[in-house]
């Protein structure tokens, strides 16, 4: 079995470099999601710990989530937002998929580093540590709002995987109530989005700039 | 009773939501508001009164209602208490005055609040119903008992009051908006990992992340993973208080939101968000690393004072400045607790004094923004002449924010000062000191500037009639924090002591 979960973790290390070089927004909104519904399935293989039933609910739940729900909002605020249909990203692609390789290099260095528990499978807290630089590397040099979900959706994926690798039993309760988080931001954002688009006719972030103490803005004119 | 205190404003939230009729809504905000401040001062009452109970406290060993054994989500410790004390004293005024507020904003809809944009306001459910819930979700991150729990209130309140900083529907609130929503959320992402940091920590204890099973394993914690979950947690509420460098979200949103909303945040919030951080600095002085998470306290906090004092001089928007005073304010809070000793005391003091001070700042530049259709502070001239209450308020708030005696601002000021002193920091004193001159000349500037000169009447200017339900509450909270600068009564003084022994403070 954690052959096979190992694969997994080398499949979503592989997703971190795609969202790095995909030029594509709804590309990259489905990447994301990928990445989401197999760190989900993730715990299933490494079969560890909590009870079986639980574990599948658990697993259906985030599926659910993160393979349906967010890509559908995203998708729709794409639609929606009627924006250009790249990442415009702020950094070339080669420059984007040096940091995210750097980053994993960084995240091998630092695995080692930790004390942490032995882990059964290879790789995963190196993983798990890349896929959250991956995400702020979307936050900061894309763009548009949308990628800044997509950032934020690929650190929760990263810390999902983290706490999976160092076998953290939540309570039902927390994981429960830390998803309904998740997802209520995923859905105050993607209506924030909507409003954005239309009171600027884009989704562009970098034309958020009036707010500032700088001589920029509303008072420098 | 912890439950009932949640349920009420949870359910009070959902109903809001449904209520069509402007009165029976805003009745029913004031009336949750003051409800749950009866139950707060029942819990804090039931606190005081019972000697044993605080016996048991000073042991150590938490308050709880739930029986021994019995793992509690939620149940009040003094500092929780404490907490919840000053965030349901705040939303009662605050009730009050978004009542009037919201009078007063139906009468003008789409007016031109800033003189710049013409927009329309968010439905008022939506608004009240997100204030109430925004209350249920402070409550329980106050009363949360598991680290995880804690988290999941603390992102539940930057989701829910992310609607209400997006009450004016234009564009500038909307990227105030957006900000608050990104950064604090990515923020709080990181808070997450320190969680699982924290989990990682105690595995081979099985400690798990129950803040009190975990205080009495404290010592056979993993260190150096201990150390990481200080860290990731810090920066993860750090960014949620306002410390900075993690503070950019904080200007904006204060200055674009409405001021009820503005007071709420910078009186409630961040002390919920300070909360974070005093819980696992509880942890970690139990397991011995006081010094090392003592240290990046005071670091932090002090160069939050100093990132205030740059901003202030040169700033041009009076809710802007009232936002970095806030940052001022946080880190003087946090140097209180990273100090320890007897500086916890100061830092509790500071943060109970600074919400409501704060509180009546905003409420007061609220009444500002009203009268003079301006943020800008170089636009607001002689303001005891248009509105003289309002300016009397406005010059007294400035007073005691700056921890002018018999401010209780300026006692927590100088318990924390005391305490740099005697633990021989003196460099610490001497750039504290230092910074808090260079905030109080920037201040001075600002408020006398606008209070005084002479007032140029705009082409279409109206006189003004000070709305005496926007400007009581304010005068109440000013009322206190004098109050409690000449006078701690000793139930409250009981209240901060215990709750100063929760966080590994003396006195």
């Amino acid at each position: 079995m954690h052959t096979f979960a190992e694969l997994i973790i080398v499949f979503v290390i592989l997703m971190d470099l795609a969202l790095a070089v995909t030029g594509s927004l709804s590309t990259c909104i489905k990447l994301v999601a990928l990445q989401g519904v197999v760190a989900g399935v993730l715990p299933l293989l490494a079969g560890h710990g909590a009870p079986y039933v639980r574990a599948a609910l658990f697993a259906a739940v985030i599926v659910t989530l993160k393979g349906a729900v967010f890509p559908w909002l995203l998708m729709r605020a794409r639609d929606k937002s009627g924006a250009r249909k790249d990442v415009e990203p702020l950094i070339s692609y080669p420059a984007s998929i040096m940091l995210c390789l750097g980053a994993f290099i960084a995240s091998s260095w630092m695995g080692s580093r930790l004390p942490l528990p032995e882990t059964e499978v290879a790789w995963i807290v190196p993983a798990s540590l890349a896929t959250v630089f991956t995400g702020f590397l979307l936050i900061t040099t894309r763009t548009k709002a949308i990628t800044q979900v997509l950032g934020y959706l690929v650190i929760e994926n990263g810390i999902y995987i983290f706490g999976l690798a160092l076998f953290v039993e939540q309570p039902m309760m927390v994981e429960l109530a830390i998803l309904l988080d998740v997802f209520v931001a995923v859905f105050v954002m993607g209506i924030a989005i909507f409003h954005i688009s239309r009171e600027f006719d884009h989704i562009d972030t970098a034309e958020l700039s009036e707010l500032s103490d700088w001589r920029r803005g509303e008072y420098g004119k | 009773m912890i439950m009932l205190m949640m349920l009420l404003p949870l359910a009070a939230g959902a109903l809001a939501f449904m209520i069509t009729g402007d009165r029976p809504r805003r009745a029913l905000l004031l009336w949750t508001a003051r409800l749950h401040s009866l139950l707060t001062a029942l819990a804090v009452w039931d606190h005081a009164a019972g000697g044993a109970v605080s016996g048991f406290i000073s042991g150590g060993a938490p308050f709880r209602t739930a029986p021994p054994g019995a793992a509690a989500w939620f149940s009040f410790d003094p500092l929780g208490l404490f907490f919840i004390a000053i965030t349901s004293s705040l939303f009662l005024g605050a009730s009050h005055y978004a009542v009037s507020y919201l009078a007063a904003e139906k009468l003008g809809p789409g007016e031109k609040a800033d003189g710049a944009f013409v927009f329309n306001n968010e439905p008022e459910t939506v608004f009240t119903g997100c204030l109430l819930l925004f209350l249920a979700a402070m409550t329980a991150v106050t009363a949360s008992r598991h680290m995880g729990m804690l988290w999941a209130s603390v992102e539940a309140t930057t989701l829910l009051s992310a609607p209400l900083i997006y009450f004016h529907r234009h564009k500038r609130s909307l990227e105030a908006t957006w900000k608050y929503l990104l950064i604090c959320s990515v923020g709080i992402a990181l808070a997450l990992m320190g969680n699982l940091f924290l989990g990682a920590a105690g595995l081979k204890t099985g400690a798990g992340l129950d803040l009190d099973t975990l205080l009495i394993k404290a010592a056979l914690l993993n260190k150096p993973l201990l150390k990481a979950a200080f860290l990731f947690l810090f920066v993860g509420y750090g960014t949620k208080m306002g410390l900075s460098p993690f503070h950019t979200w904080l200007p904006d949103a204060h200055s674009e939101a409405p001021a009820v909303v503005s007071a709420l945040l910078s009186g409630a919030l961040l002390n919920c968000a300070f909360l974070g951080i005093l819980r696992v600095n509880a942890v970690c002085a139990a397991a011995g690393l006081a010094d090392f998470t003592g240290g990046i306290l005071v670091l932090f906090g002090l160069f939050s004072i100093l990132t205030a004092a740059l901003f202030m001089l040169g700033q041009r928007d009076y809710k802007r400045m009232l936002a970095y005073s806030s940052i001022e304010h946080m880190g003087i809070v946090a140097i209180g607790a990273g100090l320890g000793g007897a500086a916890v005391f100061g830092a509790l003091l500071g943060a109970l004094c600074h919400s409501l001070t704060k509180a009546g700042l905003f409420f007061t530049s609220g009444v500002i923004l009203a009268a003079e259709k301006t943020k800008r502070i170089a636009d607001v001239r002689g303001l005891w002449r248009r509105a003289p209450s309002t300016a009397a308020l406005w010059l007294g708030g400035f007073f005691l924010i700056t921890g002018t005696p018999p401010s209780g601002i300026f006692l927590a000021k100088f318990i924390v000062l005391r305490e740099a002193v005697s633990l021989k920091h003196y460099g610490l004193a001497a750039a504290y000191l230092a910074f808090l001159a260079i905030l109080f000349a920037g201040m001075t500037r600002v408020f006398i500037s606008m209070t005084f000169g002479e007032h140029t009447p705009k082409p279409d200017e109206k006189p003004f009639e000070e709305p005496a339900g926007l400007l009581a509450p304010a005068a109440f909270f000013f009322g206190c924090v004098i109050l409690l600068g000449l006078y701690i009564p000793g139930w409250l003084a009981e209240l901060m002591r215990a709750a100063a022994q929760n966080i590994g403070g003396k006195l």
